[in-house]
């Protein structure tokens, strides 16, 4: 069988570090990029005697998801330990919400299809571990070292449903996650830093089946691109280890960015034991209606609300609507400006053009730039009542994007100004008219062709005479007159 | 009834917890056990398919605290005390296998 014989089916649990002050269960600050071990303290590091006790902004978040993702939230969860022996957590276990989560039973809306979300519970992360030896790869490691300080952040597992089968599908599915996830205001969501992290499970079925195949988790992807690449690449070596007689074997792999590649990693002796058990000091979360109701309020519009919106006001494509929603800031932006009087459709175009492209080249956010929304408001009424011409509102727009000034100041300095006096334009077409006698010739005698690239040239020419602020359409007009 | 507990799942058990037993002392457990396990048994006979578990024994629910930052410890205090230290982290033995 071909690879076009089969199906692939995949499931996508994604962890998402919530953005609280402190940590699930002690006061210590949940901070990226802290000096190692500087927030630790007895609870988290599990210290005897200590005691955890839940952080009711968890909580709040926990259930702003719950609402975001169109869950069921029952009325008690509990926690459990994880019992386990690695030092990553320095309590040998890891609390974590195991058959009775904050959430259960959502979906999502990808595209039109709607994917199922199994749960979506409370835990803790774990610390980081630094392997010394043997160039950093664990198995060859002299010895490890460890940081506490992410060992107790608050995480949310949010886990899919089966129910994906294309690497686009899942891309998809995490990148409408991520956006609504932002919405809410949960997470800082950023893949590149770890605040967000993706594990696939794969398999892949003869088309037609509907038992599943055995499943590969894969690891370690930290963009949406490399979740594609290696979603496409695992679905290929399952292909074709099966086609060659071989059994896909259930186990995580590693995704490899550099080489492009999964591989198994060497798994762990005996078979995984838990050891699950009711975390015995912490009691039961029931969430209130009172609770529900402040998580419902808190929560905004909704990425495909907000598109849906921008289209139907703005009259702006769906492609555009969604280039603004998911890029971090952008809608916002684009709200405020409109706010400020701005078409929505001028505005549109501005922020997915040159604002983003800026954006990308220099690799700075929007809230580092001069450029405000009612700057940029102010440009698209300097370009609709005719000031400027759509190529001068762009170097404009350059300079507001580098420097703290106002497009009308730009325009003041740099004398851009669109003329679009007639008598003044005129008098420049007549003065380039006079000057190109023999064009004008050529213009007259030549056939179709001859006369669009002769015209082509004196309006050249004639935009050159006006230092680029004569008004284009008035410009064409008075050379048509003169010419026919 | 069949042993409620084998030899194997106490030695499973021990290996899991990191305890390294002899004989006699697995021996010993697996009886000790059984005996707990028994107990755990009189109960199984009673009906209770209308009682939920109980997770936890007091009748509390959402204890909570505020999302407000409390001064954490001091580093060189906290790692004087562990048995090896590098790096200002905790210096742990070569871990084999995957963090789970
Ligand atoms: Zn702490």
């Amino acid at each position: 069988m071909s690879e076009a014989e089969y199906e692939a089916v995949m499931g996508l649990e994604v962890h998402v570090e919530l953005a609280t002050a402190t940590k699930l269960f002690c006061g210590c600050v949940n901070e990226f990029g802290s000096e190692p071990n500087t927030n630790i303290c007895p609870v988290c590091l599990g210290l005897p005697g200590s005691l955890p006790v839940l952080n009711e902004k968890v909580v709040e978040f926990a259930l702003r998801i719950g609402e975001a993702f169109h869950f069921d939230v029952p009325e008690r969860s509990i926690f459990h330990r994880k019992n386990y022996f690695y030092p990553d957590m320095p309590k040998d276990f890891q609390t974590s919400q195991y058959d009775s989560p904050i959430c259960a039973d959502g979906y999502l809306e990808v595209d039109g299809v709607r994917i199922g979300i199994e749960r979506a519970h409370m835990e803790e992360d774990t610390g980081k571990t630094t392997h010394v030896g043997g160039g950093g790869r664990i198995h060859d490691a002299d010895h490890s070292n460890v940081d506490y300080n992410r060992a107790g952040v608050p995480l949310m597992e949010i886990v899919s449903r089966p129910e994906m089968h294309t690497a686009e599908q899942a891309k998809g599915y995490v990148s409408e996650l991520r956006g609504i996830l932002e919405a809410i205001g949960v997470s800082d969501v950023k893949m590149e830093e770890g605040s967000m992290r993706v594990d696939a499970n794969v398999s892949i079925r003869p088309v037609g089946s509907d038992t599943l195949g055995t499943r590969a988790e894969i690891k370690n992807m930290n963009s949406l691109r490399s979740l594609g690449r290696a979603i496409e690449y695992e679905i290929s070596r399952q292909v074709e280890l099966v086609e060659s007689g071989g059994r896909v074997v259930q186990e995580t792999r590693h995704w490899d960015e550099s080489a492009g590649i999964t591989h198994g990693m060497r798994s762990k002796e005996g078979s995984e034991d838990y050891r699950y058990f009711p975390e015995p000091d912490l009691v039961p979360v029931a969430p209130t209606d009172a609770m529900r109701a402040t998580a419902r309020a808190a929560i905004g519009e909704l990425p495909a609300a907000r598109r849906e919106r921008m289209v139907a006001q703005w009259g702006i494509s769906e492609t555009d609507a969604r280039t603004l929603v998911e890029s971090p800031g952008l809608a916002e932006f684009a709200d405020a400006t409109v706010a400020a009087g701005a078409p929505g459709k001028d505005v549109t175009n501005w922020l997915s053009g040159e604002v983003l492209a800026y954006l990308n080249e220099t690799g700075l956010s929007l809230a580092v730039l001069p450029l405000t929304p009612g700057k940029l408001a102010e440009l698209c009424t300097l370009v609709s009542d005719g000031t400027l011409s759509r190529n001068l509102a762009k170097d404009v727009l350059g300079e507001c994007l580098r420097e703290p000034k106002d497009p009308k100041a730009v325009v003041a300095e740099r004398g851009l100004a669109q003329v679009n006096d007639e008598g003044e334009l005129g008098a420049l077409v007549d003065a380039v008219l006079a000057g190109n006698a023999e064009t004008i010739e050529e213009y007259r005698n030549g056939d179709d062709k001859l006369r669009k690239k002769k015209r082509g040239f004196l309006m050249g020419e004639v935009m050159k005479a006006s230092k680029g602020s004569g008004n284009p359409q008035v410009l064409n007009r008075l050379l048509d007159e003169r010419l026919n | 009834m069949a042993d409620p507990i084998s030899r194997a799942d106490v030695e499973h058990v021990a290996k899991l917890s990191r305890l390294a037993l002899t004989e006699d002392e697995v021996e010993h457990l697996t009886r000790e056990l059984a005996g707990i396990l028994g107990h755990a048994a009189d109960i199984e006979a009673l009906d209770l398919d209308d009682v939920p578990a109980t997770a936890h024994p007091l009748p509390l629910v959402n204890v909570l605290r505020e999302d407000e930052v409390r001064p954490s410890l001091d580093r060189a205090e906290v790692l004087a005390q562990a048995p090896l230290a590098e790096d200002d982290r905790f210096r742990v033995p070569r871990i084999l296998g995957e963090a789970p």
